[in-house]
């Protein structure tokens, strides 16, 4: 990371820029004024005050910072694994400009003091924005509602059991019931414990050929299609965390028509990948929701084509050697993907799968809203938490670069186009990767 | 004073407020507002009830219903029996139907019931000779509690009729929220649930009470802030996550009451859960009738009582 060589009071005047707007769709070429943390000026004719510093994009992409609903930062409890100051590097220099954080820490995020422990300690350590996600249930154990109201004034931004699936169906009624009264969204993990049993990866022929108890595609299904019934029943206001295959997202479109207040993501993982990249065992590659079949895969990104998939997320989940370093079926699942979403990302772009302004809908507008944050957007007096980018740069990922603690990636040695050259944060320059 | 009941209440037995009329109601309220002074009175004993027996029948336990019918039929000069559901036969396996024929063979004449199952006092009425009285069955009706609320509010109030209540809490599980509401719509009043979405019967908007999740906007311009008591186990992740979120969103303060009007009176028909879903501060306040709520509920006891004479067996 280079030296802030800008005094972060000083306007940005960000010029010669392609500049996208995913909440509107808007493109133009022209440039954005940074003033006090916030978009002050955009567009072909911005006048610029005299102690602005100018930053040419040389016709690179301006765009707001992206939003990952879904990420495992190790604090509290796991600091060998990521830390918010790691995680907030790896997700600068990956374009995220904020991470919604997941619940499943130690001590467990259910109790309003640990909520207000990751602000205080991200505005201390992280240089882009942490929004914690607190527990839907009591220690993510499932059996008892966590305090929604009082969480959600200390500043939880969603409830979710983390990478959990609330099995109790009357526990899921009665927290979708009270969250509405809160208008407190509801995030959850749509995989029936139960159905996985011993699975370790995608039920079928590969599943068959390794010899590995397969994760039927149900296991996903029968979860999401309770939860559909739960919401109509209780009105409340639910996001599944990711959804992997194409029953899923059936369900989704079926539950969106009928006007039930659904949205629903998906991992990077599950659109760029599929379960042959598992290969000769690779650990790296065991995911939760497992990597689909190609069929699988496709379905997702048409339906991130058609707006039924509202959100992209990195799923960041980083595991250490000790977790992952073992036997397939008994490693820890996840993969690190802060900082390889946005380049992931542009893999569907550069296939003409989907295009551009999509793609950051998905990573930006679409989560903020969803979040109802101000972020995601280019507009005036919207937060400057905004990224330039080469979405043609290639490169070839070398997980020695990679700024998060753990090195889980599963894209190594992948070749990959677009990188992320500037990213700001409230205004201030928090990652620069141009030529010093 | 005449100890002559009036025949103004054309019912043998007092089983819920559902199905009363409003003279029904006023009739009774009238009928207990006699009966205050004479609990005020050094001599406190009347003769309606001479050489009756009046059995309480409590299958669950219950300090203040209980005693509170137990000093209203002794008044009235009736022999009371308590049954205690610890000491009965039902503990040895005897079905609600077996005790109330046994019961029935020994010819009482009022048997007051408490049964933790909606719908039990009305099957046990069934198949008695006397006069039941409801004193509670499981989430469905309590009326006496109903009637004695009622009273408070109408001697505190001057009437019922354009009154705004809200009824705060527990609604789903109280048969008190139940009688209060069908009495206090009777007899004109604005009835408002206000609790968590979890408390709230599902369906209940279409009995056509008005129903708020926000006690800001629930205790606005009330005149009558009812709370209901919390059962302990629904405080901790089933129904509320805990009852520090239960007291902060939904447990009457000070501050929650200054939304209702300034003369507005804080009402609960005990047992009082201290810090979950009242304030000591508001629960021994100046705007708290809950101390009264306690003596009107034998003034009403007493009345109902007098009222079912009228109809009991050998008359």
């Amino acid at each position: 990371m280079t030296e802030f060589a800008m005094t972060p009071d000083r306007p940005i005047l960000l010029t010669n820029a392609r500049l996208i707007d995913p909440a509107t769709g808007r493109e133009e070429r022209g440039s954005l004024l940074v003033r006090d943390g916030l978009i002050a000026d955009l567009g072909n004719a911005v006048a610029a005050p005299d102690d602005a510093q100018a930053v040419n994009c040389g016709g690179q992409v301006l765009a707001p910072g992206l939003i990952d609903m879904r990420a495992f930062l190790g604090e509290p409890g796991a600091a060998h694994r990521e830390t918010l100051k790691s995680a907030g590097e790896a997700a600068a220099a990956g374009g995220v400009t904020t991470i919604v954080s997941m619940p499943d820490t130690n001590p467990v995020v259910d109790d309003p003091a640990i909520v207000d422990f990751l602000y205080r300690r991200a505005r201390d350590t992280s240089i882009v924005n942490v929004l914690p996600a607190a527990a839907l249930t009591k220690g993510l154990l499932g059996v008892e509602m966590a305090e929604i109201g009082l969480l959600r004034e200390a500043g939880a931004v969603a409830f979710t059991d983390g990478a959990r699936s609330v099995t109790n169906a009357q526990v899921m009624r009665r927290a979708l019931t009270y969250a509405r009264d809160f208008d407190a969204l509801i995030v959850h993990h749509v995989e029936d414990p139960d159905l996985v049993g011993q699975g370790v990866m995608n039920e079928g022929e590969f599943a068959a050929r390794l010899g590995l108890p397969g994760i039927p595609r149900e296991a996903e299904t029968v979860m999401l299609e309770r939860d559909m019934r739960l919401v109509r029943l209780t009105g409340g206001r639910y996001h599944a965390a990711m959804i992997s295959c194409a029953d899923s997202a059936d369900i989704i479109r079926a539950a969106k028509k009928q006007g039930l207040r659904v949205t629903c993501g998906v991992s990077i993982n599950n659109l760029a990948l599929n379960e042959n990249d598992i290969g000769d065992y690779r650990t790296f590659f065991k995911l939760s929701p497992p990597l689909r079949h190609e069929d699988d895969r496709q379905a997702m990104i048409a339906a991130l084509a058609d707006g039924t998939i509202d959100v992209i997320v990195s799923d960041h989940n980083p595991q250490d050697v000790e977790t992952k370093r073992l036997p397939f079926a008994e490693a820890e699942d996840g993969a690190v993907g802060l900082e390889t979403l946005l380049s992931a990302g542009l893999r569907l772009v550069h296939a003409d799968l989907i295009p551009l302004p999509r793609l950051l809908q998905a990573l930006s507008s679409q989560p903020a809203e969803i979040l109802g944050l101000a972020a995601g957007r280019l507009a005036r007096g919207a937060p400057a938490d905004l990224i330039v980018f080469d979405p043609d740069a290639p490169y070839v990922l070398d997980k020695r670069d990679l700024r998060s603690l753990s090195k889980n990636t599963p894209f190594e040695e992948a070749r990959l186009e677009g990188q992320v050259t500037l990213t700001l944060v409230a205004g201030r320059i928090v990652f620069d990767r141009r030529p010093t | 004073m005449s100890d002559t009941p009036r025949s103004v209440f054309p019912h043998r037995h007092l089983l819920g407020i559902a199905g009363l009329s409003a003279p029904d109601l006023t009739a009774l309220l009238d009928l207990a507002e006699a009966q205050v002074e004479v609990s005020r009175q050094v001599e406190k004993k009347k003769s309606t009830l001479r050489g009756r027996t009046q059995i309480n029948l409590f299958f669950e336990p219950s300090t203040r219903t209980q005693s509170s019918f137990e000093i209203a039929g002794k008044r009235l000069g009736a022999d009371v029996m308590n049954m205690s559901v610890a000491s009965s036969s039902v503990k040895k396996g005897e079905t609600l139907i077996d005790t109330a024929a046994t019961l029935n063979a020994m010819r009482p004449d009022l048997i007051i019931v408490r049964h933790h199952a909606a719908g039990a006092v009305h099957l046990l009425a069934q198949k008695v000779d006397c006069s039941v009285v409801n004193a509670g069955d499981g989430a469905h009706e309590h009326p006496t509690q109903a009637l004695l609320d009622a009273l408070t509010i109408r001697r505190n109030k001057g009437g019922i009729a354009g009154l705004t209540v809200a009824i705060c809490g527990d609604i789903v599980h109280s048969r008190v929220a139940r009688s209060n509401m069908l009495l206090l719509a009777t007899l004109g009043a604005r009835v408002r649930l206000v609790a968590p979405s979890t408390l709230l019967p599902p369906g209940i908007e279409a009995l056509g009470f008005e129903t708020f999740t926000d006690m800001r906007r629930g205790l606005e311009g009330a005149d009558i802030v009812m709370m209901l008591r919390l059962q302990r186990e629904r405080m901790n992740g089933s129904f509320v996550p805990s009852t520090k979120e239960y007291f902060r969103f939904y447990g009457l303060d000070q501050e929650k009451l200054g939304y209702a009007k300034p003369d507005a009176f804080v009402m609960h028909p005990g047992p009082m859960n201290r810090g979950v879903e009242i304030s000591s501060e508001v629960a021994d306040g100046a705007q708290s009738l809950i101390r009264e709520q306690v003596e009107m509920g034998v003034a009403v006891r007493m009345a109902v009582l007098e009222a079912l004479a009228s109809h009991l067996p050998n008359r």
